[in-house]
């Protein structure tokens, strides 16, 4: 089992590239920082190292921030088997909304990845499949999740407001 | 053609046209309002595409409009079949965020509750399963023994399906000087039931030639897709965040951890998954006695804040629902009501598998593999 910090100083030996920060002033767990297009090479070696094995996307979240211009996504991830956890944020310019897609690393984000496409607009890349997944297909007024979001007059001539 | 290609043509080397079939959204098979579009080879499946949304209320959204408190009868509504496990995860996250200790008493009861509720849900989904495959009269024995727990419920809080109970911090009310001695009673006159069940469906020949060896899932395959609680105990990985991230007073009670063990068929295949749901009734039972004997006096209210507002900071909390690991996301700005409250459904993501399992099997099978999962479509749709 290790702890963030341990976890932080090894990510840090592997990717000395990277731009990554670990915030501790949380008042629960710490968040690692981390870059939103190297996410998903990131997560391979969360995955694959021998002393990490986080085997278990836990949730994947979308976040709008309106305020500091960016839409975020955070990472819960955990292992089955040394069971220690670490939370991973990474965050993108909300005009432009790029993050890559961990769906070659767990399975199990593909939904969490549509599902944050669907209600906040952010576009996964290398998704096998990014489709609306709880609004309609052809919803065409924007992501009820963002925090400027209004909701359109008509749906396919349904009055929406009630 | 030349009679010698004709000769060597085998009716397994016809290809018949690719044929879509949509398989409701109104299907009494799929528990719910679930569309999915079947890619069909003859009988057999080639691609399974579930289509939800459905039942989308838009609980994130509205979270964001509400105080704290006012979101707990909101969770109630993801998974209808166990509300109580819903405001239990709602309130371990909240608690985690504020930090504040409930009293013992308060614990022990919502583990009552919890487990009494992991029951009724099982029930539900073992019964409505035996009625998927045409087994209908344990569906009818299922719900009789519902029908007692909903009962107890309905002495605690006055609600039987909604129940707005677990506050954070505390209980809406204490227990119902009659609730001991009812349940008491229920769990003696349930294990024998339970044995009935056992006698009408699990050992059934009819029965375990529809499951077993149907929709078999690796441990590996179940872990990378996200597969959690009794369909990722089914294929044999013995996983329970009560014993292996544990929360509230799950430590104090000694209970096993059934795992699917392929009995009559390969490990981890749809009878397994089934399986575990009856096995883990009879350890929810040992659970509700221990907390039972042990339940601590005190005031079940005493810790309930006045004003909900936490300090600025994100949660993250899981616990084990009947269908798997809930976990409730939730980023406070520092006021009343959260910045942005994000719920990991475990049915949402389970039903992921769903391609995985049914690639080439029936188009009857289905019925078996989707009921195996045990979706309940308000949390997937949430």
């Amino acid at each position: 089992m290790k702890k963030a910090e341990e976890i932080f100083q090894l990510l840090k030996d592997n990717f000395p590239a990277s731009s990554l920060e670990l915030k501790t002033d949380q008042p629960t767990e710490p968040i690692l920082l981390a870059s939103a297009l190297e996410i998903d090479k990131l997560c391979l070696f969360l995955r694959d190292s021998s002393e990490l094995l986080f085997d278990d996307l836990m949730n994947l979240s979308g976040v709008d921030e309106p305020k500091s211009g960016l839409l975020s996504v955070y990472y819960h991830l955990g292992s089955t088997k040394f069971k220690h956890k670490i939370t991973l944020k990474v965050s993108t310019d909300r005009n432009k909304p790029e993050v890559s897609s961990v769906t070659e690393v767990w399975k199990a984000s593909d939904w969490h990845e549509r599902e944050a496409y669907d209600l906040l607009g952010i576009i996964f890349l290398n998704h096998p499949d990014l489709r609306r997944i709880l609004m309609p297909y052809d919803w065409d007024a924007g992501y009820p999740l963002r925090k400027d979001y209004e909701n359109p007059e008509f749906y396919q001539g349904m009055k929406v407001p009630y | 053609m030349s009679q010698d290609s004709i000769l060597n043509t085998k009716s397994s080397n016809l290809k018949t046209e690719e044929m879509v079939l949509n398989m409701g959204p109104q299907h009494p098979s799929t528990h719910g309002v679930l569309r999915l579009e079947l890619a069909l080879e003859g009988e057999i499946i080639n691609k399974v595409t579930p289509h939800i949304g459905y039942l989308h209320r838009c609980f994130e959204k509205h979270c964001e409009a509400m105080t704290y408190p006012q979101i707990v009868p909101y969770t109630d509504r993801m998974d209808y079949l166990a509300p109580m496990g819903n405001e239990f995860g709602y309130a371990v996250a909240m608690e985690k965020l504020l930090g504040i200790q409930v009293p013992e008493r308060v614990e022990y009861i919502r583990v009552i509750m919890a487990e009494l509720q992991r029951i009724s849900s099982h029930l539900v989904a073992l019964g409505t399963y035996g009625a998927d495959i045409g087994a209908f009269t344990p569906f009818l024995f299922c719900f009789i023994d519902r029908e007692k727990i909903l009962n107890l419920f309905e002495i605690t809080c006055g609600a039987r399906l909604l129940y707005n109970y677990i506050w954070v911090g505390g209980l809406s009310h204490d227990l119902h000087p009659d609730f001991i001695r009812k349940t008491r009673e229920f769990i003696k006159e349930f294990r024998p039931n339970l044995k009935e069940i056992n006698d009408l469906l699990s050992h059934n020949r009819i029965f375990i030639d529809r499951t077993a060896n149907v929709g078999i899932l690796p441990i590996d395959t179940a872990i990378n897709y996200g597969v959690s609680g009794p369909n990722l105990r089914g294929s044999g990985f013995k996983w329970d965040l009560r014993k292996d991230d544990p929360y509230s007073v799950y430590h104090k009670f000694d209970f096993n951890i059934p795992v699917g063990e392929g009995t009559y068929g390969s490990v981890g295949d749809s009878w397994d998954r089934y399986y575990v749901r009856v096995l883990e009734m009879e350890e929810s039972c040992r659970i509700v006695e221990q907390a039972l004997d042990q339940l601590p006096e005190g005031d079940v209210q005493s810790a309930i804040p006045k004003r909900i507002k936490p300090a600025v900071g994100t949660v993250y909390a899981r616990v084990e629902n009947p269908r798997g690991d809930l976990g409730y996301f939730i980023i406070s700005d520092g006021s009343t009501s959260p910045y942005r409250v994000k719920v990991r459904a475990p049915s949402f993501v389970s039903m992921q598998i769903l391609n995985e399992l049914c690639k080439g099997y029936m188009v009857a099978d289905v019925v078996t593999i989707l009921g195996s999962i045990d979706i309940v479509l308000g949390e997937i749709d949430r």
